[in-house]
């Protein structure tokens, strides 16, 4: 990776704090009218070397071309075609609420910018993976723009970031500054956990927030598919997992097709697609498919009739998970699968009868967190065995069951600093996902609020430092479904985004207000329905209904 | 109207809480995986009288038969196609993601309602008032449907019920329950506040408002048009309030013309249009238009560039609002005009050499209220030779401003119920808002708490009681635009709907929490984007995007 000097780092902070400053609010009076003044032009998340100048292009929808100069393939191609449309033609057309230029006598002279030359210089890989190379470099300048990638995902991040140097004037000329990028991430893992247990989130929408997600560069949708409440995913093997466990088998179930669609749309955007079956506990909807799987909870001596955890004690669990294990690693592309581990409750447990002789059989005396260990590390050996990585949530090391050294752990509960030095120095890689749970929802703006956490924020070494690969913002879905989902992520989660790509002394909320002012209209325009980030305002581009 | 005993309440109830009862979670295994059941087939708001009985009729689209025997006119010709198509074919048609029946050959066997006869009595109004009757009467038969009004406005409130009472088993068939109703409003003022000032909101998403308000039997579109923020309001006189108040005098305007088909669409709906017009606070973006309209602020003896409420001094400042208001007694139909009056800063005023010297001309020495009185009578005083009544915040009258008696005084600070009791000894009539903040978001189900405030709760005699009357739920706009407005809004502002439309013994949040998770579904079928009201679960017909 190419490496930034501190001093240039400084000017570039300079530069756009100078630039913040001349952005002014587009209608006049007095500046308390819109909150925030809107920015233009200006990249979200902010690339590690961002050097723009006053010196405008111009471009012209008919004659501008994106050309590949190095390698091709299908996912540079689809993409080049994809940013033409977003820059020139984004969201529905022919709708009446659209920002009008003002008189075409004004009409912004410059030079033409004629071209954007992508050259991208290895082979396309397939699948996005935790090391893919997102390092891209862009230069505009008077004869063309050039971006220079070593990977097809560093063309994909780039893309993005030409695209959002491109802004309107007021008469409506697409206009770009003269400017010199440098970029890569700062985190690899920069992940968004969307839940479609809690309420089913239609197909859709979730390939409308893999657009999102591209405009922000997050690189993992975190998949979480199936929980207590329903198990939407159709399997392959065990068809009746959704039929009895799916809200509605027919209507509210993702088909294998569905999901790799959703894979499909993902990958062409450099985003991997990590499920996660979380299991023993969050399990219930697979009980009905599964009899034998769930723990029967026992009240005097008798089964109640409810179910608790996944039986850890049976053999037939483990032949049961070898076969839905396989289909995962068959089905997701990716070499993760997320197994999470989180909140089992031991109390159903403890009330079997059958559980309790286990436990004695096993010399585990009433140490409960030890038949939690037994069953994760069976799990957690069954997915070996398929050669694949896993992810878990925290307890299950805080439980003390013994992972395997590639395991990444996702800390998501409070005192986080304290956890994320816990877990580094038992060597083991790690996500936060802790300060970034964004299904809780406040009065007024709350993105600064996610966007000061650092994810290096806690006592350690540096190379406890660098176990951490990234974090994760979460969406739970307990009040969330396909009416609020995208409007209440964005542009939140675009806080974190810049938190895990930008360079970590970009924590100025004040310098950050009108770039994400501008990002939220931005994603607008491309048809997202992005709410206000800021407070009263508006965007050229508003909401459109059909 | 009609009076119900409270022994028919009691009756009433008690069914109530045994139907809600009987409601099932459809899919298996625990009831703990959908936070709520659905009822099937109850209306909201919930009737005066309300008599349902297991007995059901199955409607056949092709079939099925809305006539009018009684007067008819456009609006009920019009509201009768209208709800034929919310039984049969609500929201968009073709989609991908909807109930699809479980299975034909369990065909649901029964009497075939054969028509919904529409019995109107009196020749329809042309506008709605706050003196409009909405009683009506239902009776749901073997023989057939019939529903009485007095007045097109019952007429059209039974439309909207005898809809809501329709819903579909499991194999898809249209199923309606043996049912008595009677009904009329207890409030008739059901006001819904939206602020398009903050942020615009596209006239496409006003309108898909206005069906959301008609489905919960709103009867009031507040609209706060304009405000400090912006002016997108065009004025047929000034022209220039909105070419330099508006945020973007091309795009972000209501037009004339759009203006009046909000009025229409509202009117045909049974609901009034009362455009507030915020002054003498609320009224910088006037200010651009309007030169000398507002107060210039001073520091140390100069004009510091920025400027304070209206200027009450000049005659000016009348002679403009004389020609202002006629514009709006003209545009507007409705009979009332919210004045606003709240939040008066008198920083500016004191400041001002011509404001003081003003002061004491009159004889109000240091008394800053004495001049907002006088302004505030001064407009009173223009409004009232139109023969226009009005509504004012209850700042106004909390200022000792004398209002004709015939005033609408908004109560919204906390300690309503105190204000509540004063405005009403004075023999004011008052709405109540202070509860309904529903731009005010939190985490969780919310909806119960705006449900158990009852505008009744406060200090007074029989005669003050009834000089309440009605209430507003308000949705100020800082963070809403069309992004978010019809998501946030519903169903938590049916909540509030009930409880000025139905008794005050409604206040179970048990008992509605069956029946608002149906009616949250019922929107979201007709094509609305309502969020989930209860955590987990579904709708049979769950969000579409094209």
């Amino acid at each position: 990776m190419a490496v930034v000097g501190k001093l240039e780092l400084l000017i570039v902070s300079a530069l756009l704090l100078l630039t913040a400053c001349y952005s002014n609010v587009q209608r006049g009076y007095k500046t308390t009218l819109k909150s925030v003044a809107s920015s233009e032009g200006k990249p979200w998340p902010i690339p590690q070397l961002y050097i723009p100048t006053p010196t405008t292009y111009t471009l012209n929808s008919d004659s501008f071309k994106i050309n590949p100069t190095g390698k091709t393939c299908d996912t540079l191609v689809a993409a080049m075609t994809r940013y033409y449309n977003v820059i020139f033609y984004p969201g529905r057309q022919n709708d009446a609420l659209r920002f009008k230029p003002i008189s075409k006598s004004k009409l912004t002279v410059g030079t033409e910018l004629p071209y954007l030359n992508v050259n991208l210089e290895n082979d396309c890989e397939i699948y996005p993976s935790l090391d893919m190379d997102e390092w891209y470099q862009l230069f505009v300048k008077s004869d063309g723009a050039i971006l220079t990638a070593r990977s097809i995902w560093g063309a994909l991040r780039g893309l993005e970031t030409f695209s959002q140097l491109v802004y309107q004037t007021p008469d409506g000329t697409f206009t770009i500054n003269d400017t010199k990028i440098e970029d890569y991430p700062r985190f690899s893992h920069r992940g968004l956990l969307i839940d479609t247990s809690r309420h089913f989130v239609p197909k859709k929408i979730l390939l409308q927030n893999l657009d999102a997600m591209a405009y922000n560069k997050y690189n993992v949708f975190h998949w979480h598919i199936v929980d207590d409440q329903s198990f939407p995913y159709q399997s392959r093997h065990f068809p009746e997992l959704s039929n009895l466990g799916a809200y509605d088998p027919h209507t509210h179930v993702y088909s294998q097709q569905d999901v790799a669609e959703i894979i499909e749309y993902a990958r062409q955007r450099g985003i991997r697609v990590i499920p996660e079956f979380d299991t023993p506990g969050h399990s219930e909807s697979w009980g009905p498919a599964i009899p034998g799987l769930l723990t029967p909870c026992y009240k005097s001596g008798q089964p109640d009739g409810s179910y608790g955890p996944i039986d850890p004690t049976k053999n037939s669990t483990y032949d049961f998970l070898k076969v839905i294990v396989m289909e995962w690693t068959k089905v997701f592309p990716d070499k993760y699968v997320h197994l999470g581990g989180d909140e089992v409750s031991f109390d159903c447990w403890k009330s079997n009868p059958a559980v309790t002789q286990f436990m004695q059989k096993m010399g585990y005396g009433t140490d409960y967190s030890k038949l939690e260990q037994y069953y994760m590390q069976n799990i957690l050996n069954i997915v070996s065995s398929d050669q694949d990585g896993y992810v878990i949530w925290q307890e299950v090391v805080d439980n003390g069951v013994k992972v395997r050294p590639d395991t990444v752990v996702e800390v998501w509960k409070g005192g986080y600093p304290a956890e994320m030095s816990k877990v580094t120095q038992i060597g083991l890689r790690t996500i936060l996902a802790s300060p970034w749970y964004l299904d809780y929802i406040s009065y007024g703006t709350d993105w600064p609020k996610y966007y000061r956490p650092d994810p290096h924020n806690f006592n350690g070494t540096d190379a406890q430092k660098k176990l951490v690969i990234g974090g994760e913002a979460c969406m739970w879905g307990e009040y969330v479904d396909g009416t609020n989902l995208i409007s209440r992520l964005w542009p939140r989660a675009s806080a974190v985004a810049e938190r895990l790509w930008s360079p970590k002394q970009y924590n100025n909320t004040a310098e950050a207000a009108p770039r994400i002012e501008e990002h939220r209209c931005r994603m607008l325009r491309r048809g997202l329905n992005a709410e206000p980030a800021n407070g009263p305002g508006f965007c050229k581009y508003e909401m459109q209904v059909n």
